[in-house]
């Protein structure tokens, strides 16, 4: 009908959402490279090093909670419940593993898949009733989900002796039974959580520990944004924009959701794994509501749309309080001033049209580029 | 056989009969206009056809398929696919997206595949990016392809959501106002491109429409519904020359 060159818009549809992938896989392999260098050939304090696993930790559950509440529009409140999960389960394999498997690395990787797993069947346990939801009642749910989660985890208690594994969620129980004295090993200890996974698994000891974290971390990454660039990811960004329109073009919203939802709760547990093989005690102090809600603060200071902006966010935010412990008392206010700004600056017409402009100066130099190179 | 086929289709909401005993009969290929002054019910239709709402009495044939009960999705993938009156576009997707979530039904493709893009992702992707660009150059949007749909000019969106609708692959599409807000150049525009598409998408357009040129230009048949009831029916000229339809539409001559 009307003239238009349909495969010199292809070729720019293609490479604009190529190129915004690349980028962000390029910045995890910068920053991974550069980190790496600094801590093998500079002289990195013990505190930076010290902070990089956790940070890596942080931005991994900052993502996958982005594709709760950036991807799928939901507001879930319950992300540090994963990775209570993923942390439990991955440190009790460990654990239990410490001596049947030999390599560490194999260990490891089970450790990671199993508590990804475990925690994503915990979210779609979770989800068929918390996605029926819509809202503040889902935000509520899932902050009630979270706290079930770590009260279980912190009044579990699992053991084993010649005759079998004991599991109980009362400490009346355990102490009931009669255990084979000789053979009685305790994994989980109720509030006292897991104690010695094993110092050959832990990775903060291992050098290449940022590496394997940042590796891991490519892994989701690549995997995330190539579920956004599909027809499930497309699906899901469809109803979180107008759940109506989106069930009229033939979209299974409940099943978008629960897709999205799992896959933020795998990666959530994953990043419980990470941050359980950093230390050689794990309680659940650590996975209450405050954690969430650090998370999605992480997730909406960093714009809540794209991955990249996510892990920058979080890596500002997560950082720099450590970062100003020589300031003391003045920390907390610089802290608070920063989230002040990030929030300004996310929401400022001015800062958005510049950077506006300048992405579009950039792209009108790919294209004379490209032009030049034809 | 007739595409749609609705017999006494009828809503009540508390006291209130939204429509009452609507027999509305399609016939493959025509251009079919509901008409009716505000608040006639004419969207509440709509709403029945694609599964909003549940109709109350009454039933609905697609293709001789009774769809009474089924929810808006399984609706869609038996083919009706609709616009709506106020826009309802994805608004942080791209162009290009939501046609191509319009597509999503017709793409096989496991999730497994999705994650690390492998298997048949690549060569569906391309060959539904290329379909897309087909259907946006219908409407003149290809040039935004990238562009987000919020960012649209109205008069856009409004063809947007038609390509969208399309792409689903429907054997009714259902416009609801799609000239609401276009000025006359662009309406005239849009009317060239609704016949366009009816004949070579092979496609059955059923289009509530308050402007009487574009009504009178494209319909072939109309109904005219107020306050829920049928009015009149017929061919488009003699029925928006029914002294009664005028009534309803501008009152009473004192």
């Amino acid at each position: 009908m009307r003239k238009c060159e349909v495969t010199g818009v292809k070729k720019l549809t293609l490479s604009a959402t190529a190129k915004d992938r690349y980028t962000t896989y390029g910045l995890v392999v910068l920053i991974a490279v550069a980190v790496q260098l600094f801590v093998s050939y500079g002289n990195a304090s013990n505190s930076f090093k010290g902070l990089l696993v956790p940070t890596c930790v942080y931005v991994l559950a900052a993502l996958s909670l982005n594709l709760v509440v950036g991807v799928s529009g939901e507001l879930s409140l319950g992300q540090a419940g994963f990775m209570c999960i993923g942390a439990y389960v991955g440190a009790t394999f460990s654990v239990i593993t410490a001596e049947s498997i030999a390599s560490d690395a194999v260990r490891f990787t089970i450790a990671i898949l199993l508590g990804g797993i475990v925690a994503g069947v915990f979210g779609f346990l979770i989800g068929i009733p918390v996605l029926r939801l819509r809202g503040d009642y889902l935000a509520i749910v899932t902050l009630a989900f979270g706290e079930i989660i770590k009260s279980v985890c912190g009044n579990l208690y699992l053991s084993a002796d010649k005759n079998g594994l004991f599991v109980a969620l009362d400490v009346k129980a355990k102490s009931a039974h009669a255990f084979d004295a000789a053979t009685k090993v305790d994994y989980v200890n109720g509030a006292l959580g897991i104690n010695g996974i094993p110092r050959t698994s832990n990775i903060r000891v291992n050098e290449w520990a940022f590496v394997i974290c940042m590796a891991v971390i490519l892994i989701a990454v690549i995997v995330m944004l190539n579920f956004i660039d599909s027809k499930q990811g497309r699906a899901v960004m469809a109803a979180r924009d107008n759940r109506i329109a989106a069930e009229a073009m033939g979209v299974n919203v409940t099943r978008s959701k629960m897709t999205a939802f799992v896959m933020s709760a795998f990666f959530a547990g994953v990043a419980g794994v990470l941050y359980a093989h950093n230390y050689n005690v794990l309680d659940t102090s650590n996975f209450d509501y405050n954690q969430s809600i650090l998370i999605l603060v992480f997730v909406v200071l960093g714009g809540m749309t794209k991955m990249r902006s996510v892990m920058i966010s979080t890596i500002i935010l997560y950082v720099l309080p450590e970062a100003l412990r020589g300031l003391n008392k003045w920390r907390m206010l610089i802290y608070a001033i920063v989230l002040i700004a990030m929030m300004l600056i996310n929401n400022s017409v001015a800062i958005k049209k510049l950077v506006e402009k300048i992405q579009a100066k950039f792209a009108k130099g790919a294209e004379n580029k490209e032009g030049g190179a034809a | 056989m007739a595409i749609l086929e609705t017999k006494d289709l009828s809503i009540q909401f508390g006291g209130l009969k939204a429509v009452d005993h609507l027999n509305l009969t399609i016939e493959k290929g025509q251009l079919y206009g509901l008409i009716g002054p505000n608040g006639a019910g004419k969207t509440t239709v709509f709403n029945m056809l694609t599964g909003v709402y549940q109709p109350t009495g009454g039933t609905i044939h697609l293709d001789g398929i009774c769809i009474n009960g089924k929810n808006p999705v399984e609706i869609n993938k038996l083919g009706i696919a609709r616009t709506f009156q106020n826009i309802r576009l994805f608004g942080k997707m791209s162009v290009i997206d939501n046609v191509k979530v319009g597509f999503g039904n017709s793409i096989k493709c496991s999730l497994f595949e999705s994650f690390f893009h492998v298997g048949r992702y690549k060569k569906n992707e391309k060959e539904v990016t290329a379909k897309a660009l087909e259907l946006l150059k219908v409407f003149d949007l290809d040039g935004e392809a990238n562009t987000l749909a919020s960012n649209l000019p109205y008069g856009k969106q409004r063809k947007l959501e038609i390509a969208r609708a399309m792409a689903t692959n429907p054997k009714l599409l259902l416009l609801d106002e799609p000239a609401a807000g276009m000025n006359p150049h662009e309406t005239a525009e849009l009317m060239q491109t609704i016949r366009f598409v009816r004949d070579n998408f092979d496609m059955t357009v059923l289009l509530i429409e308050h402007d009487m040129k574009l009504v009178g230009g494209i319909c072939e048949q109309v109904t005219v519904l107020n306050f829920g009831q049928e009015l009149a029916k017929g061919e488009t000229s003699e029925v928006l020359n029914d002294p009664r339809v005028i009534t309803a539409y501008i009152g009473e001559d004192e």
